[in-house]
């Protein structure tokens, strides 16, 4: 039924996954510059959004879709802007509905590659219940959070990741609400890819978001954004060039977990708990460090509760699974109801049931 | 079926009647709104016209044999034309005590009541509050008492199925059907097969099912209570062919019309709320038609899945009542900025917050019209019958694609829930509906306006060189980047403005029924049409000089609007709420309008509209009793501030 939704489709325009990709030898090649809309970005200098922007432009041409077919859709926010600085089609929504409105394009329209483009008030406060949904449901659309930890655009307030006791504008005497963790969030609500990663990290920020770009499903990105306006430095201690090897841990599927700057510090499980240590002291070996699984729901769970300074925070894939996802489902209900009952007949469907005829 | 050998008893007499009004009440779990539905079906199929008014607790079962409790159908048929289920029952069938108590009042004296006399134990008696039992202690006089041992007599007629008591009681309704099939002369048959097809793979219930009813029309057959039979015959319809249909029932297919008349897919999101919930229902069985369902997190993810849906280019829509409406708000205030196509559905229910979900209430029109952070224009349609709703789903959709707008489709509970005969149209008179889809690269702007109906384009994602960016922040006109320019605000305010005023010119005009002008129009919308039109239709027949309007389009409204508003000395204007249209008409047209305004959970009935127009025609004083039920009581003045505070 999908040739109907949209007489204005492009010929590339495929069905559900890999339609775009399939396509890549008759596209031109794309390249950044492409996907550089003309609007004049408007964010404070030395924002964390701008290296966003920048690699979210720069792996576009990599996924093989023409730019008409994906949709950037965004809801309030600083980060809510970034749809009208990307080349394609874009949606700046309402506060937190984002997630819902990607669901009902991307159910219309399997063919488009469609983004998400969040923060943590609007995909955590106002708008949580819609991305626990959209997570659960497996709707094939890329949600990135900006990871802030405070409200930007309203000018300072606290926010549904800032830290307990953190004084803001709205809480002078310190929050008193325990801050979620986005990850663990994407966890419980069964979203097929959760991965994280850092604003200042370009290489991989841009490994990251490519690898979301490629999935099948719901996807979820933390960015860990410093915003240095109204929380300066905020994820600081653990990002600096000068730390962040020591303090973060690079996560690769089937790998160990390793980090440092020496490459000897690991993760090991002490009965359900897990520890740093030290590889060649007291006898610990590679061998004795877990292993990332990423589709281990319970490795998940741990990586989404590590954070420093307890633990080196993660940083990468945590989760990759491949489900079917809601817009195939539907589809796949829409051509089995064909195929058993035949293409709808209108004149049959309106004289349905007991009828008579009055002469 | 019972298997001894009929009695044959003295032939009761038959007496022909044009209209008879039937109410069914029980308990919540009695089935009594299928036995309304199942008599309801027969009598459309037997020819009759026929309204029907079911009412219903939000209980899905409250405690057995209580007040809450007590579910009623109502239906009227007809060998003539008729607009409304009745204003009162001829006949009520009373299930147990509180079916009884809950309807009694309004079964005028002299109408007939059918009970069931097991059900009147002491326990059930006392459980709403009889010292006595009314069936013995002659209470009941006034009425035509006919009393039934139906638990009795059905249990002994499923005797040997081997169903325990509590599968046989859950059969009584199709006795009580039974009998009154017998009653009106009706053939069973379609019953019957109802029951196979429903309980195909549950013979035994079917047998249980189809026994009970057999055993309650032999029951009128032999028993000698009923001296009379009584014959409605078919109504003269205009001649075509015709079905039994619910407003929700023809809401769905008129949608389903629209996407096949359109060419595109039907997107419906949707959050479960009585009395929209059908609809979803309904919806999600045409899955080879193409419908997409979703059954969203919540009435907003609802709505905006819907603009999802629609900015991909699909027909994207939504439905609710009325909390569910206003979460939705904002989200329609974004479809009113982006100019995308939305149909919105509010079947209304009696408010505010939850108030009483099954009960019906014409409340939601200002909220619809103006409910929104802003003036944020939507189109406002509101059909008239469950009939109309078929068209006017339709309808919806040429306005919302043809403008580029939110269009709002208001129905309400009791047409949601009522039906009617309804003419199937011919697939082939219905209209195809034009739809605006850019291509062209050459000279493309987001918010470049047609120059008649002030639509934006709809150049949907996928569309090669057309890519742009739309969204919540206003726009500059016909560039659609974002926009803080004071003039450019003011512009686009109006424009918006303009583009929905403009529909008026592309609808049609309000339809007068009587003369063009006189001493009194009584002016309506939705569900209301049927008792001000049987209202007005007693007072011509007595000569007055009086005629009804009804509109079926809120916003805008027909351009003749003002021209008939003035030509009558009075206008008067029912509505079930607390004056809404009156407000509306007063403040665009300056006319003194009268309100006639009830909000009980229930249509209006005739003879009250019919008192009311009387005596604004004779120019009497209005008496406060006949609108409040009972009166307010009396404000004590608060004293006055001393000045001195703190």
């Amino acid at each position: 039924m999908t040739e109907t939704t949209n007489g204005a489709r492009s010929t590339n325009g495929g069905n559900g996954a890999g339609a775009g990709a399939a396509a890549t030898s008759e596209l031109p090649v794309l390249t950044r510059k492409d996907f550089v809309s003309d609007q004049e970005v408007r964010w404070c200098p030395g924002c964390g959004d701008y290296s966003i922007l920048a690699q979210t432009q720069k792996v576009m041409p990599d996924f093989g879709y023409p730019k008409e077919n994906i949709v950037f859709i965004s809801g309030i926010g600083c980060s809510g802007r970034l749809p009208y600085y990307m080349n394609t089609y874009g949606f700046h929504t309402i506060h937190g509905r984002a997630p819902a409105i990607a669901t009902g394009l991307k159910a219309a329209r399997p063919d488009l590659m469609v983004w998400v483009i969040t923060g943590d008030g609007d995909a955590l406060s106002i708008g949580g219940n819609h991305l626990i949904h959209s997570l659960r449901r497996n709707v094939d659309v890329r949600i990135v959070m900006f990871n802030n930890r405070i409200y930007g655009l309203t000018k300072g307030q606290a926010s549904p990741t800032s830290e307990l006791g953190k004084v803001t504008k709205s809480s002078p005497y310190g929050t008193i609400d325990f801050p979620v963790s986005p990850l663990a969030i994407a966890l419980a609500a069964e979203a097929s890819f959760i991965a994280r990663s850092v604003d200042t990290h370009t290489e991989h920020l841009q490994k990251t978001l490519e690898a979301a770009g490629k999935h099948r499903g719901s996807t979820f990105v933390e960015v860990l954004q410093n915003c240095n306006i109204f929380n300066d430095g905020a994820f600081r201690d653990f990002t600096d060039r000068e730390v962040r090897e020591d303090r973060m841990l690079i996560l690769e599927n089937g790998q160990p977990m390793i980090f440092g700057k020496d490459r000897d510090k690991g993760i090991r499980l002490n009965k359900h708990q897990p520890e740093v240590v030290t590889i060649g002291e007291n006898g610990v070996t590679e061998a004795d460090l877990l292993v990332h699984d990423e589709t281990d729901p319970l490795i998940a769970w741990m990586l989404a509760h590590l954070w420093w300074p307890d633990f080196p925070v993660p940083v990468g894939i945590v989760r990759n699974l491949t489900r079917p996802t809601h817009d195939q489902m539907l589809n796949d209900q829409i051509a089995q109801a064909t195929t058993a009952r035949g293409t709808g007949d209108l004149k049959k469907l309106l004289s349905a049931g007991e009828t008579w005829t009055v002469e | 079926m019972t298997t001894e050998a009929p009695p044959q008893p003295a032939q009761p007499a038959e007496k022909q009647l044009e209209r008879v009004t039937i109410r069914f009440a029980g308990d919540s779990g009695d089935g009594m709104q299928l036995t309304g539905t199942q008599f309801t079906r027969t009598a459309a199929a037997f020819g009759n016209d026929i309204s029907t008014y079911p009412d219903f607790p939000a209980e899905i079962r409250a405690p057995a044999g209580s007040l809450p409790g007590v579910s009623g159908f109502q239906l009227s048929f007809s060998s003539t034309e008729i607009h409304t289920p009745g204003d009162a029952p001829d006949v009520l069938v009373a299930m147990n005590p509180a079916a009884l108590k809950a309807n009694l009042g309004e079964l005028p004296a002299g109408g007939a009541l059918i009970v069931n006399e097991d059900a009147f134990t002491s326990q059930n008696l006392t459980k709403v509050g009889y010292a006595a039992n009314p069936l013995t202690d002659g209470s009941l006089k006034q009425w035509n008492v006919f009393n039934v041992p139906i638990s009795t007599l059905n249990g002994r007629a499923l005797e040997g199925l081997g169903l325990t008591n509590k599968q046989v009681d859950l059969t009584k309704n199709f006795f009580a059907l039974g009998l009154m099939f017998w009653l009106y002369e009706r053939d069973m048959a379609g019953t019957v097969k109802w029951i196979d097809d429903k309980f195909s793979k549950r013979p035994e219930i079917a047998e249980a099912n189809k026994r009970a009813l057999k055993a309650g029309y032999n029951f009128g057959e032999t028993t000698e209570i009923f001296h009379e039979r009584y014959i409605v015959p078919p109504a003269k319809l205009a001649p075509g062919h015709y079905r039994n249909i619910t407003g929700n029932e023809a809401t769905a297919l008129g949608f389903v019309a629209a996407s096949k008349l359109a060419g595109r897919d039907l997107f419906y999101g949707s959050y479960p709320i009585t009395p929209a919930s059908d609809i979803l229902h309904q919806l999600a069985g045409y899955k080879n038609f193409g419908v997409k369902t979703f059954q969203a997190e919540d009435e907003i993810a609802a709505i905006g899945a819907a603009i999802g849906a629609s900015y991909g280019g699909a027909m994207g829509m939504t439905a609710s009542s009325g909390p569910g409406i206003a979460l939705k708000s904002e989200a329609l205030g974004l479809a009113v900025m982006v100019e995308l196509p939305l149909v919105v559905v509010d079947v209304q229910r009696s408010g505010p917050s939850t108030g009483m979900p099954t009960k019906t209430e014409q409340a939601d029109l200002l909220q619809v019209l103006y409910g929104r952070n802003s003036d944020s224009p939507v189109a406002v349609v509101a059909p008239a019958t469950p009939g109309e709703c078929f068209q006017f789903a339709i309808e919806a959709w040429r306005l919302a694609l043809k403008y580029m707008t939110p269009v709002v489709y208001m129905s309400d509970a009791f047409l949601a829930t009522g039906a009617e005969p309804w003419h199937i149209p011919d697939v082939a008179d219905l209209a195809s509906i034009a739809v605006p889809n850019r291509t062209e690269r050459d000279g493309f702007y987001p918010y470049l306006r047609d120059a008649t109906t002030l639509a934006r384009p709809w150049a949907v994602p996928g569309t090669p060189g057309l890519e742009h960016r739309i969204g919540g922040l206003e726009k500059a006109d016909i560039l659609g980047n974002v926009s803080y320019d004071p003039d450019n605000h003011h512009r686009m305010q109006l424009l918006r403005q303009a583009k929905i005023a403009g529909i008026a010119a592309d609808i049609p005009p309000l339809d007068v029924f009587g003369p063009s002008e006189g001493d009194l129009l009584v002016l309506g919308w939705g569900s209301t049409y049927g008792a001000i039109r049987s209202a007005v239709e007693r007072l011509q027949a007595t000569g007055a000089s009086i005629a009804h309007a009804h509109l079926r389009y809120l916003n805008p409204l027909p351009a003749n609007t003002g021209d008939v508003v003035r030509a009558y000395k009075r206008v008067l204007i029912p509505e079930v709420n607390l004056g809404q249209l009156s407000m509306l008409i007063r403040a665009k047209f300056l006319i003194d309008a009268v309100g006639y305004n009830k909000v009980r959970g229930k249509p209006f009935r005739i003879a009250e509209l019919e008192a009311e127009a009387d005596r604004l025609l004779a120019g009497r004083e209005r008496v406060e009793e006949n609108v409040a039920a009972t009166p307010l009581p009396k404000r004590v003045a608060a004293p006055a501030p001393t000045g001195d505070a703190g």
